[in-house]
């Protein structure tokens, strides 16, 4: 067992940890962090993505003693602290960007992270940067939609209502 | 996974002590391959050097000779906002895996675990590059020797590769879209001395040099000199996503697209 400190949405976070475990474990299990999920296992589908030092990795396939020191945001920081929700989750709600939910948490977080590179992405530059987020439900219409009027864009043009 | 421990050394010559410390001592780079092996238990290291707090092994910058230097723990996403001067090389990097793949996956760990299917080693060979580890510099075509094989010795570390910057040059990859590995990847470079073209996903023996393609590019650049042709499909790779003879085409068919697109 080892200590590992960082800080997680903004506060100091710290705990004892074996040296195989993953960052996603020590975040839902060590800090009760439940909204990082683990769907896959397997670093396919993103539904563990967190932002490490401002980028956007997937939890499930870091070690979180390699987070030593480390500025980690989970789904948990996204909101504000009153609870009003970001552009892209409110964007979300708005456009029913999901279905189950499942993998919204890593989804989020990749738009997140996406807009922050590029704030104006093109539909095709949305699709692109969500390659390694999977949604089983419902398909990405929604989810493309949500992201490109979370940056501002018109959505009527790719809308198949 | 197994028990293991994790050092994070912040010099190159810690981690090396490190890893000789003990022939179960195994360095972990930015782990996207390596972890997913270690959750199968078909790796038991005792302990991992984590190679991710070394800054002397991260960033991209031009040495005297013009040659592109980078960093072995740079990652994907770095070597795609930072290799502009090489252009097929950053266009190389922004095709790996997906955007988190890309934040944490490097370059050094690539190279080190030289998967048959990887993109980085077929600019490595097709750009003639320098391997520098933390004992010596490896040429390229010295250091790719098969399927998961290289010139690394125990406890050798890649600490950075400096790629000569062709004349022009391009990556075509043929994705496998559930992996987003390569199919089949070829990389062209023209540089003045010659053309070197290396093929990515399609060998058993992995990466390798398609020198006859090379012969015809030498003495005409255009992808007509290579009309009709791709190499045997004796010793390709034969899977459910495609036979061997399937990828010795798309090697015909991807070096072509290369030479047409390289610049």
């Amino acid at each position: 067992m080892a200590q590992v400190s960082m800080t997680v949405n903004g506060k100091p976070a710290s705990g004892d940890i074996e040296g195989r475990t993953l960052l996603v474990d020590f975040l839902r299990d060590g800090l009760g962090l439940t909204g990082t999920h683990v769907g896959c296992d397997t670093s396919q589908c993103g539904a563990c993505v967190v932002h490490v030092d401002g980028k956007a990795i997937k939890a499930c396939t870091v070690f979180a003693a390699e987070c030593e020191g480390s500025s980690v945001t989970t789904i948990e920081g996204i909101a504000a602290e009153d609870g009003t929700m970001s552009k892209v989750q409110d964007a979300f709600q708005t456009h029913h960007g999901l279905q189950c939910g499942f993998c919204t948490p890593g989804m989020v977080m990749s738009a997140e992270a996406l807009l922050q590179e590029n704030p104006t992405p093109s539909e095709a530059e949305i699709r692109e940067y969500l390659e390694g987020n999977i949604c089983r439900c419902t398909g990405y219409h929604n989810i493309v939609k949500a992201i490109l009027a979370a940056s501002g864009q018109d959505v009527s043009k790719i809308a198949a209502e | 996974m197994y028990a293991f421990d994790i050092e994070r050394p912040s010099t190159v010559s810690d981690a090396v002590k490190l890893l000789k410390e003990s022939d179960e001592n195994q360095p972990l780079s930015g782990g996207q391959t390596l972890i997913p092996t270690l959750k199968q238990r078909l790796a038991a290291p005792e302990k991992l050097i984590s190679l991710t707090g070394i800054d002397e092994m991260k960033g991209i910058c031009e040495d005297d000779d013009g040659r592109l230097c980078i960093g072995a723990a740079t990652c994907h996403a770095d070597v795609a906002a930072g290799a502009g001067k090489y252009p097929a090389l950053a266009a190389l990097a922004r095709q790996i895996g997906d955007p988190a793949v890309r934040n944490r996956g490097t370059l050094g760990g690539s190279l080190a675990n030289n998967d048959p299917s990887a993109c980085y080693p077929s600019a490595v060979l097709g750009s003639g590059a320098t391997v520098v580890t933390n004992s010596r510099e490896i040429a390229a075509d010295d250091y790719f020797q098969g399927m998961f094989a290289t010139a690394l010795e125990e406890g050798e570390i890649i600490t950075e590769v400096k790629f000569p910057v062709p004349e022009k040059a391009c990556y075509m990859k043929f994705e496998q879209p559930a992996s987003r590995f390569a199919l089949v990847g070829v990389f062209v470079a023209k540089y003045a001395d010659g053309v070197r073209v290396a093929v990515t996903g399609a060998s058993e023996e992995g990466v390798f040099r398609w020198t006859e393609a090379e012969e015809k590019l030498n003495s005409d650049f255009s992808s007509s000199a290579l009309e009709g042709m791709s190499p045997p499909a004796d010793n390709m790779i034969s899977d459910l996503h495609g036979s061997g003879a399937y990828r010795a085409h798309l090697v015909g068919v991807m070096a072509r697209r290369a030479v047409d697109a390289a610049h």
